[in-house]
């Protein structure tokens, strides 16, 4: 119930691009066709589920034994880049056609700082392993639905007659206001907690 | 003005190349801090910090780090003085370091110090690495104060700590809430496009 009660918060309520600002760039980057946001989005769940798995034992096996908390921040970074580029490695060789549709989008992945930030939280609230994994998967679901939601309200906005000095980011950042707001409906869902 | 001055590098953060407005870098924290101006400064201070060390670190080994593993090492440059200025602010403004939350730590992922490192210092002298540096931080600085202050006075009245608004004035709570940060930025986005049409069309 509890592992629930994270899984539901972090994918709907606190969710990362929308309430917690992370991962913005790629949002206002890659959304505005779905195919794209799809693979953007499992792209970015899968990477940050890995970054649970990996970081969490290198801070409580690691970083905290040998007293080094200070190199939390060199550490997870350095983490991630490792990863992305051996998750590209990997997929290029065994799994290529999920290579080719996650292709492009990898690389990007390491400086979208819903994957460090999402490591920090976690690292922050002192989650344990379980709770980081749910942590990080709830995550990049939720990550992956707003920019879908996105995704398609943009597609739509391309026949609208939006005023011409919002047209891109401006209109895409007012609309993700919106979302905020709809999104923050769901905290009725825990009982308003 | 022209590029490669000094004046020039320093002035094009300011507006032309404003990272937040025009570039679209560093998003992240401008939406997140800028629900006080106080907030928004000590990012925007963290941020020149930053910026400016991290530009003349990597001014001074340019010639030296190899084009492949460029990036790795300007990643561990940044994140260096970024835990500096993280440690900094926990000992010495534990409450300023409260609210800003990870956000201090997430300057290594800020795309504005990246891709200033990227674009200009691995490429020119050090003396206009640091004044790049300085002009984009100033250009950060101006719009994070600026939704600071919107944010504030819409959300609590208040500008920096200081009651503007007489007590007729019910606060907008959504502002100080994450929809409220991007309605402010889309709508100064849109703003700050609107004057640039208007000037382009007076000079032609």
């Amino acid at each position: 119930m509890h592992l629930l009660i994270i899984f539901i918060s972090i994918a709907l309520i606190n969710n990362f691009v929308l309430a917690y600002f992370l991962g913005i760039c790629p949002f206002i980057g890659v959304s505005n066709k779905a195919s794209s946001a799809i693979g953007m989005g499992f792209a970015v769940t899968f990477v940050m589920t890995l970054t649970a798995v990996v970081t969490w034992p290198i801070k409580h096996y690691f970083l905290v034994p040998f007293n080094l908390p200070f190199l939390e921040y060199v550490a997870f970074i350095l983490v991630i880049a490792a990863l992305v580029q051996f998750v590209e490695m990997y997929l290029k060789k065994f799994v290529p056609p999920l290579y080719y549709a996650l292709g492009i989008y990898l690389p990007l992945i390491t400086t979208n700082c819903a994957i460090l930030g999402f490591a920090l939280i976690a690292s922050l609230r002192q989650y344990d392993f379980l709770e980081t994994l749910v942590f990080g998967f709830g995550g990049g679901l939720g990550f992956t639905i707003a920019l879908i939601i996105m995704a398609g309200i943009r597609e739509e906005l391309d026949v609208a007659d939006v005023p011409k000095p919002l047209r891109g980011v401006g209109i895409t950042l007012l609309i993700a206001g919106m979302l905020g707001l709809a999104f923050m409906g769901f905290a009725g869902m825990m009982g308003g907690s | 003005m022209k590029k490669g001055s000094t004046l020039y590098e320093l002035l094009k953060g300011l507006w032309k190349e404003n990272p937040v407005l025009v570039l679209v870098l560093g998003t992240c924290p401008t939406l997140a801090v800028s629900n006080t101006v106080i907030n928004g400064f000590a990012m925007s201070l963290a941020v020149l910090f930053v910026l400016v060390m991290s530009n003349l670190m990597i001014s001074i080994i340019r010639k030296i780090i190899p084009s492949q593993v460029r990036l790795p090492v300007f990643i561990i440059v940044i994140s260096t003085f970024v835990t500096m200025a993280d440690l900094f602010l926990r000992a010495q403004f534990p409450d300023i370091s409260k609210a800003l939350g990870p956000f201090v730590p997430l300057i290594i992922v800020n795309c504005i110090i990246i891709a200033r490192a990227e674009a200009f210092a691995s490429k020119q002298g050090i003396w206009l690495s640091v004044i790049d540096a300085i002009g984009m931080s100033a250009g950060f600085m101006w719009v994070l104060l600026l939704m600071g202050a919107i944010r504030e006075l819409l959300g609590f009245g208040t500008i920096a700590g200081f009651r503007v608004m007489g007590s007729w004035f019910s606060p907008w709570i959504i502002m100080l809430l994450p929809p409220g940060a991007f309605l402010v930025f889309g709508t100064l986005v849109g703003l700050k496009n609107l004057i640039m049409a208007k000037l382009s069309a007076r000079r032609a």
